[in-house]
């Protein structure tokens, strides 16, 4: 499991990408990925491409993400779910809480 | 003599003179003479000596050249003797006598040295040319024939592999006819457990043998699958993947699968790029063509790979009709095609259901008469039967798969000093994995085993309080103290049970997880968490989601849930 982000040039979007199972054993990368930058990004995207798993603990992180980016203000769309990871998504209702594509 | 190897040269003359004079110009030239004085004597010779060149005097006693000629090229067979004809004789009918009777060319005499020397030189050339020829010919026949025999053996390898299975059942009737030794069309059957029958009709680009190669690993991939009891996507998905491997871009595999279940008078279909099907439905005499809505075989990536079926209700005696494009594409000697408006003509003339498979064949020859066939020509018709009478096999599987159940139960318990380097779910995944009908459910199936260890793991045996998850900092802590925990853990267990039971529709899957902990007070358990919006809390009403239900049993520390599946075949 490995955990990436990129940052836009202009420091206001930050994407993080997730490969293999998202689980608890990758919330100290995954909060690194958006807690340990210069500037707090306006725009976050969680890019799921890589991601072949995800349980309830990564739906706990989600909601971290998501206070940390400022809770019913955040803006953060989840991207590129495969099928089982968006069933998963969309049986905790998180469509209500963030922007599923 | 230079470019002329040493020849031997038979010399038939019946005056001595002639023949002396000419047997020493032709010594002289340096070959080897051998001499007749007469047409029986140099059929005895040309046998005894098998000479390169002949020099026939074209009067003689007892036989004389022109009869001569006429043997020894007889005995010459498919070899090339060049027989020049010795002649006073200078009128034009004589001469073309000489070359009537197979002789080659003529030398008048008195004999120009040259001129002879020229002639034996021009025909060596020739006879040479002709012997490589011959040895050419010889070796491509010899080439052919080894091909053909090769082809032979491979075909019959093929066609069991190709045109087997269970496509000798009573209620199925197939033709197919290929422009070469292989055929490009390929047509697979068998009996699934449950007594279901599953066939696929491939055309594969092109025809001949790389056409056919496409055919072995789909067939044996077939057969493989099927018997075990895999699902038709399941299958249709392995296929794609292996020939989209395999194959080189631009050949794939048309076709169309079924898998016929007798017992529930259900049709489940796929068509990918095939021309239309038909499911002749008996009691109203109609025609439902079924579309392809699918790329081929072999075209797209698995993950692009699309698998939705067609279903069908079906009532005795209903026939499905597939075919490959050959028939729509037969031409005539005009060059105008089949095409599917003349396929519709045949249902709508037909009376008797039963004739529909021959008047097919025979409209379809009829309307090509002495026209060029141009691709393989493929026709396949099931007929909805009792199962009992499908084949003696289905009845056995039916009888012993379909009515019956299947049951099993694992139980497996993780040890302490396992906690920490062992995690049980792939393993447990992978055995439930071994049940076909439950493949399509593998990520559900994860899910909910691991959201129950987890929980039997990190509240039970870890005595973990998700309380500590409240906040951002007290979800790393959590996680740090999980971490301690399980470094540390000397005692405790996770017990999982697992049991199995197949019923008429599909499917009952028990889950029972027991961990050593002190369980919590279940009662008091609110029912769905999932709109609380705090950090943990999640998994259980997730399974809850998956399941139905999740039961609490003994103190808290054993959870039940049930997942009831709904086979689609």
């Amino acid at each position: 499991m490995a955990i990436t982000s990129t940052v836009s040039p202009d420091g206001n979007q930050v994407t993080i990408y997730i490969q293999g199972r998202f689980d608890f054993s990758s919330h100290q990368e995954f909060r690194g990925a958006y807690e340990k930058l210069a500037q707090a990004p306006i725009h976050y995207r969680v890019d799921l491409q890589g991601t072949s798993y995800l349980d309830s603990s990564a739906l706990g992180m989600l909601l971290l993400l998501r206070d940390y980016a400022g809770g019913e203000q955040s803006n953060i769309q989840i991207v590129n779910c495969a099928p089982d990871v968006k069933k998963i998504l969309l049986i905790s209702n998180f469509e209500q809480l963030f922007d599923i594509q | 003599m230079n470019d002329v190897r040493r020849l031997k040269i038979l010399v038939a003359d019946d005056t001595d003179t002639d023949r002396l004079i000419l047997e020493s110009i032709v010594r002289k030239e340096g070959h080897h003479v051998v001499s007749a004085c007469n047409g029986l004597e140099a059929i005895q010779v040309y046998s005894a000596e098998k000479p390169d060149i002949v020099l026939l005097d074209a009067l003689m006693p007892e036989l004389d050249g022109f009869g001569a000629a006429r043997k020894i090229k007889e005995l010459a067979g498919d070899e090339l003797v060049p027989i020049i004809f010795l002649t006073s004789l200078s009128d034009t009918e004589s001469l073309v006598q000489c070359l009537d009777a197979g002789g080659d060319d003529f030398l008048s005499k008195p004999y120009n040295r040259i001129i002879l020397q020229a002639k034996i030189k021009s025909f060596n050339r020739m006879r040479e040319m002709h012997s490589t020829m011959l040895t050419q010919r010889n070796q491509i026949v010899q080439y052919n024939n080894r091909l053909l025999q090769e082809q032979t053996v491979a075909k019959h390898v093929f066609d069991n592999v190709a045109h087997s299975g269970c496509l000798n059942a009573s209620n199925v009737r197939y033709f197919l006819s290929s422009l070469a030794v292989f055929n490009g069309d390929v047509l697979v059957a068998a009996m699934r457990p449950n007594g279901s029958m599953m066939v696929l009709l491939g055309d594969f680009t092109g025809h001949g043998l790389p056409a056919a190669i496409g055919a072995m690993p789909l067939a044996s991939t077939f057969y493989g699958m099927v018997s075990k009891g895999f699902s038709m996507t399941d299958i249709l998905r392995e296929i794609n993947g292996k020939l989209k491997n395999i194959l080189p871009v631009g050949i794939f595999c048309c076709a169309t699968m079924m898998d016929i279940n007798f017992r529930k008078k259900r049709l489940k279909i796929w068509n990918g790029g095939l021309p239309d099907c038909f499911v002749y439905h008996h009691q109203e005499g109609n025609i439902t063509p079924v579309k392809s809505t699918h790329l081929p075989l072999g075209v797209l990536s698995n993950r692009a790979f699309k698998d939705n079926c067609e279903y069908f209700e079906l009532q005795k005696e209903d026939r499905i009709f597939v075919w490959s494009d050959g028939i729509h594409e037969a031409r005539n000697a005009d060059g105008d095609m089949f095409g599917e408006e003349r396929l519709k003509a045949v249902f709508s003339r037909n009376s008797n259901p039963e004739l529909l498979f021959n008047d097919i064949i025979e409209s379809v020859q009829q309307f090509v008469g002495s026209g060029e066939k141009d691709d393989d020509l493929s026709l396949l018709e099931i007929r909805m039967d009792e199962p009992a009478r499908v084949n003696s096999f289905a009845k056995e599987a039916s009888d012993k798969f379909g009515n019956s159940e299947i049951e099993w139960t694992m139980g497996f318990e993780v040890k302490p000093t396992s906690f920490k380097v062992f995690d049980p779910l792939p393993m447990l995944l992978n055995v439930l994995m071994e049940v076909p009908s439950l493949r399509a459910f593998s990520s559900t199936l994860y899910t909910i085993l691991a959201e129950l260890y987890t929980n039997a793991l990190e509240h039970g045996v870890l005595k973990l309080d998700s309380e500590l998850k409240k906040t951002p900092d007290g979800f790393s802590d959590y996680y740090e103290l999980r971490e301690q925990r399980i470094n540390q853990v000397t005692e405790g267990f996770v017990r999982i049970n697992i049991s199995h039971k197949t019923n008429e529709n599909g499917g009952l899957l028990k889950v029972r997880i027991e961990d050593s902990g002190d369980g919590f007070d279940h009662q008091q358990r609110s029912t769905d968490n999932l709109t609380s919006f705090g950090y943990s809390g999640r998994g259980i009403a997730l399974v809850e989601k998956l399941c139905g239900t999740v039961t609490y049993l003994g103190c808290g520390n054993i959870v039940e849930v049930a997942f009831s599946w709904v086979s689609d075949d």
